[in-house]
């Protein structure tokens, strides 16, 4: 049913600097569903992700449901409060602030309940032991001086720990080794099983797809949904890639 | 860790309350000889002191005021009340302090720290120590602890004599020969050779009166082979009328002593700093400076540091925040004079809404120094387009093989850094505040647990409100 919808993106554009970027966007992802967005480089993949999540330097007009409420003029914390979260392709590095400390404030802030700094290390503890991150990077700055991996292994980390509704990953597997794509994979698979979390999962590769439960999959071509099926619309662009997507010009 | 503290959290107000200034006796303002000499009466100096302020007038008048700072075209000096005492002498307990004095120095926090975590305090209230007491035990150990007036009258009347005003002399600048000519308040601490201080002492000064100035004078003697760290804070009620500090401070750290002085300084944005401090540093000792300054209109403030003896080092490690009508102008200088002495500077500043903040440090080599090594560090964040930061260092080697550094970077707050943790749940303002405490991590991390939660909740305090 559509009033059930978790998101629900209907007609919206999006533009930076009076340049649209994406067109007429149309896409429902019910409660717990895996989504997966393929496309060409310079698509509007990532953008949409930015736009989702409520990025400022995007102009977007049309509507962003979530859960039935209108979010798409609300700042990015309080989608984030809302249970909508967003693994950046590149994590951005905040000198001085640990990693422990930032994702204590972020859980309270989120719950609203103070939580102990004793009980918190032991949940963050298992989740980072499951993800094979260090433990000593819980008192490094956040994403300071970690490997494009770490980043990557880091923002999963978050995810677990935050329990979003619903998250956005964009390019969560680029620039990882196989050992890693495995570990961030374990993760993703974790949050779609134990926390029931819907996905909308950004990619142009297909490795972290394998041992991932998939229900839709979107293409997108220069910043328009050009076509919707099941996973094995992944199968299809691992075969022959987009060209079969590009919409034929007119002879 | 930083959930257990006594200071929790901080409001504004705290500091702003202004006690009633009933029964002070004050000088006029201005300054003539008849002023000087009557704050020579009120201490019941001895001959040479009186003397001494005396000849600091000429000198103040004979100096012209700086012109290459922030302009203190406001300070009027005809103006300034310089010395204001609160009816009572000082107290060792806290019960004899007058109720309200008191009550101000409890909601500042300082009798509570002094129990859980101090050696020994002393509480200066407009010119006069209202409140001095050291813990038996570190007294046992020959510690020294008081205030600067009943030293000159005691035991230690010689050390006094020929230690003070020596490090910075009258004639160093306009302000100090005025601190030489009225100066009140203040410590004296010494340390015997040999004795670790394991505990900080602490010294706070809060200046309440209108239109006056605040002149204490802190001497600090840490003999062979001791150690010692000194704390001191500061803060004052605003008032629409220019107030002034020309605090001075005198350090002499022996051979292969170790002085640590951490200073966070939150006067009022109606007063003048114009602080000059001071320390010579013997054969193989060690002094280390934190230094946080958040408040004040104009600030003048570079401690200096005189590496004198072999294999001697220092460490500077600063911040500063300047906020709407701040023009803060720190830094730091050191002089190697002896061999293999290191030195290390390292500060970072912010500014916000129009405030300016700017940097100096000067490094100077002298043919003495042999194999002196230094390297500055100043990093600067601006949160917005009206704010300003500058950099100006100075160096002066004298030795072909010392071995200087430095580095500054100016930077602003990523807007892309604010998305990303607004991403995560936290605030624009939170996000912006955590970016801005993250930058200054490693000043408050060189703080005392209770003052580094300080800094934090200023910082947030400051942030407050930012975004518009």
């Amino acid at each position: 049913m559509l009033s059930d919808a978790l998101l629900k993106v209907s007609g919206m554009n999006v533009s930076v600097e009076d340049k649209q970027i994406l067109h007429d966007i149309d896409l429902t992802i019910q409660p717990g569903e895996t989504h997966v967005l393929m496309g060409p480089n310079g698509a509007g993949k990532s953008t949409l992700g930015y736009a989702l999540m409520g990025s400022p330097r995007y102009k977007v007009t049309g509507s962003l449901l979530l859960k039935g409420e209108e979010i798409v003029s609300l700042p990015a914390d309080q989608r984030a409060k809302k249970g909508m979260f967003l693994s950046f392709q590149e994590p951005l590095e905040v000198p001085g602030l640990s990693l422990e400390s930032f994702l204590r404030s972020a859980v309270s802030e989120r719950t609203g309940v103070k939580v102990r700094p004793w009980e918190f290390r032991k949940q963050m503890k298992k989740v980072m032991d499951l993800l094979e991150i260090s433990p000593e990077k819980a008192e490094r700055g956040l994403n300071v001086g970690f490997s494009g991996g770490e980043k990557k292994k880091a923002e999963i980390l978050q995810m677990l720990l935050f329990r979003p509704d619903i998250a956005i990953l964009d390019e969560t597997d680029s620039g990882l080794d196989v050992d890693a794509v495995h570990l961030v994979a374990e993760g993703i698979r974790t949050y779609q099983q134990e926390a029931g979390g819907a996905l909308l999962i950004i990619t142009h590769s297909t490795r972290i797809l394998e041992p991932l439960r998939i229900d839709r999959t979107h293409i997108m071509v220069d910043g328009t949904l050009v076509r919707e099926g099941d996973a094995s619309l992944v199968a299809r662009v691992n075969e022959s890639g987009y060209d079969q997507f590009i919409p034929t010009k007119e002879a | 860790m930083k959930e257990k503290t006594q200071v929790e959290s901080i409001d504004r107000s705290i500091y702003d309350i202004r006690d009633r200034e009933t029964g002070s006796w004050k000088v006029d303002a201005g300054l003539t000889e008849d002023i000087i000499n009557q704050i020579a009466d009120e201490k019941n100096d001895p001959d040479w002191m009186r003397a001494f302020r005396l000849e600091c007038l000429k000198v103040y008048h004979s100096l012209r005021v700086p012109d290459w700072g922030p302009s203190i075209e406001g300070l009027d000096m005809d103006h300034i009340v310089t010395y204001v005492r609160r009816g009572k002498r000082m107290s060792s307990t806290w019960e004899e302090v007058p109720e309200d004095i008191k009550e101000t120095f409890e909601r500042l926090g300082i009798p509570q720290a002094e129990r859980q975590s101090l050696a020994g305090v002393g509480a200066q209230y407009d010119s006069e120590l209202v409140y001095h007491n050291v813990r038996e035990e570190v007294a046992a150990q020959g510690v020294v602890y008081t205030d600067l007036e009943s030293a000159m009258r005691g035991p230690y009347a010689d050390m006094i004599r020929t230690h003070f005003m020596k490090l910075v002399p009258p004639t160093d600048h306009k302000f100090a020969a005025l601190h030489g000519a009225v100066w009140s308040g203040g410590s004296f601490v010494y340390v015997p050779k040999g004795v670790e201080v394991s505990i900080p002492l602490q010294s706070y000064f809060r200046l309440n009166a209108k239109g006056a100035g605040q002149f204490e004078h802190t001497l600090i003697i840490v003999d062979e082979g001791a150690s010692l760290h000194f704390i001191e804070g500061c803060s004052a009620p605003k008032y629409n009328v220019a107030n002034l500090h020309a605090g001075c401070v005198e350090l002499f750290v022996g051979k292969n002593a170790k002085l640590r002085y951490s200073t966070i300084e939150n006067w009022s944005k109606n007063m003048y700093n114009l602080n000059t401090k001071r320390a010579v540093v013997e054969e193989g000792a060690r002094m280390e400076w934190v230094s946080g300054s958040f408040g004040s209109h104009v600030s003048y403030l570079y401690p200096m540091t005189i590496l004198k003896g072999d294999r001697s080092q220092m460490e500077f490690t600063g911040i500063t925040f300047a906020g709407a009508g701040q023009n803060l102008d720190t830094g730091a200088k050191v002089v190697h004079l002896g061999s293999d002495t290191s030195s290390y500077v390292n500060t970072k500043s912010i500014s916000k809404s129009g405030g300016i903040s700017t940097f100096r440090s000067a490094v100077t080599v002298r043919e003495t120094a042999r194999r002196a090594r230094s390297a500055v560090s100043c990093e600067s964040l601006m949160l917005d387009d009206q704010s300003r930061s500058d950099t100006i260092p100075a160096m002066d080697i004298r030795a072909g093989d010392a071995d200087i550094g430095h580095e500054a970077q100016i930077g602003r707050i990523s807007d892309e850094a604010v998305f990303y943790l607004m991403s995560r749940g936290i605030s624009e303002e939170d996000a912006r505040a955590m970016i801005v405490s993250g930058f200054a991590d490693n000043v408050s991390k060189e703080l005392p647990l209770e003052y580094a939660v300080e800094m934090n909740n200023l910082i947030r305090l400051e942030m407050k409100g930012s975004i518009g």
